[in-house]
């Protein structure tokens, strides 16, 4: 269950994050995950209930982008979509591709809920 | 206790401990992985295994602010008020890597072994495919040739390293607990522990699974992931992503060939489906057949960085 580990690292950005900006709590998270980045969504919803609580992030809107796999034959110089790691060019039927895309493990943005005291 | 914050760590807390640490331990002093001196925070904070601790706890305050946004609703014609909560909203388009801390501290590692010209391998494999044997051959062949430094990586016990300890060398085991691989923080700790002399070399046996060590970069000089010839022949695109992050990939146990149901080419094939940078050794590290191709691969890896 890497994904926990995954969550765990989520939450410490995101309360670096919080420090940095003086916030009292994160609002929504957006984050940008490669559909070839081995991470199983079953298992991230799953870990993010389990290493949410108590944290910055317990009451956040999670919003996942999945990024498909995109590779590019390294013969015939076409890309195309791709669903696994090994996966042979459609043109030439070459598996040497390079994957251009898909891989990602990305925390995009961060709307964080600062709290200020105004004079009124 | 941790020893950074001084919380409890929970029962299945990583453990680091250097084999027979009693008569090693005296030499420690001026040895740092720190001696660039360019990070002013190094590793505080990043416990594996108990990082959720630290977040409840040190946020507990953050938490009572969220109250009263309504307040100053109920407030408005009474204007002897002294202040209101306003809630504002940043967005912070972060960009950043999930893995960064990781991936920043696998640098760091990495930096060092390439200061003290240390190769360091980070070997992956299911359970059983015969990491530690094969370290156990290596370890013996390479004796009075080339200086070897071991850690070793287990959820629990010691026995790997053990074995590793018969054979002379330096050994640190590192316990993950429930932990399912290794991370560069764990390793640095561990090599800490260890002091690779210069010039060394420096075996990394990750936990048993062919699936989450494929993420963590511990700041390795090059992956060796190993399957034997009694996992089957798909191995590699059932478990893809092993075989796309590493460098070298051992196929242990030939002895066994004669018995079991195992294309060779086919396996080859459907690793290099996954990654056409993929080199391949065939070997047995209990009859030993193979093993002059392994040797040869260390020291030409060797070699390479003294380039
Ligand atoms: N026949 C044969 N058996 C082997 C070979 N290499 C290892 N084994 C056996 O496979 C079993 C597991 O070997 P280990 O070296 O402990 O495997 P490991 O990868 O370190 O295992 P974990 O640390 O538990 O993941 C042991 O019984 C070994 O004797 C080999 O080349 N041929
Ligand atoms: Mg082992
Ligand atoms: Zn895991
Ligand atoms: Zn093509």
């Amino acid at each position: 269950m890497h994904e926990l580990s995954i969550v765990l690292s989520i939450v410490d950005a995101a309360e670096e994050q919080a420090r940095k900006h003086g916030a009292a709590a994160v609002e929504r998270i957006d984050l940008e995950i490669g559909a070839l980045a081995g991470i199983e969504p079953d298992a991230l919803a799953f870990a993010w209930e389990a290493g949410l609580p108590g944290t910055i992030l317990a009451n956040a809107e999670r919003h996942i982008h999945y990024i498909p796999g995109r590779a590019r034959c390294m013969d015939c110089g076409c890309q195309f979509d791709v669903q696994q790691l090994y996966e042979a060019c459609p043109q030439c039927g070459n598996y040497f591709t390079d994957l251009l895309q898909g891989r990602e493990l990305k925390i995009k943005s961060l709307t964080l809920t600062t709290a200020e005291e105004v004079i009124s | 206790m941790c020893s950074t914050c001084g919380c409890n760590q929970p029962s299945d807390a990583v453990t680091i401990t250097l084999i027979g640490e009693e008569q090693t331990t005296r030499e420690q002093q001026g040895f740092s992985l720190d001696m660039q001196g360019d990070d002013p925070q190094p590793t505080r904070h990043f416990h594996p295994g108990h990082g959720r601790r630290h977040a409840a706890h040190h946020h507990h305050h953050l938490h009572g602010h969220t109250h009263g946004h309504h307040h100053h609703l109920h407030s408005h014609d009474d204007h002897d008020h002294g202040h209101d909560h306003h809630h504002g909203k940043t967005v912070v388009e972060l960009e950043q890597d999930i893995l960064q801390k990781n991936n920043l501290l696998a640098e760091r590692n990495r930096g060092f072994f390439e200061a003290r010209n240390v190769l360091a391998l980070n070997l992956v494999s299911s359970p059983g495919s015969g990491k530690t044997s094969l370290l156990e051959r290596t370890l013996a062949a390479l004796k009075g040739e080339l200086e070897c430094f071991v850690i070793e990586g287990d959820q629990q016990t010691s026995n790997d390293a053990n074995r590793i300890a018969a054979t002379g060398a330096p050994v640190v085991q590192i316990n993950t607990g429930k932990g399912c691989h290794l991370d560069s923080d764990m390793v640095n700790q561990a090599v800490k522990k260890l002091r690779p002399s210069e010039s060394s070399l420096l075996f990394i046996e990750n936990v048993g699974n062919l699936v989450c060590p494929s993420l963590f970069d511990l700041g390795e000089g090059a992956r060796v992931v190993i399957i034997s010839v009694t996992e089957g022949d798909d191995k590699p695109i059932k478990y893809p992503d092993m075989f796309f992050s590493s460098d070298l990939c051992i196929i242990n146990k030939i002895d066994l060939l004669p018995y079991v149901q195992f294309d060779m080419e086919k396996a080859k094939d459907y690793a290099r489906r996954v990654n056409h940078h993929l080199e391949f050794i065939e070997l047995s590290a209990t009859s030993g057949q193979g093993m002059e191709q392994w040797l040869d691969w260390l020291k030409r890896k060797r070699g390479e960085m003294n380039a």
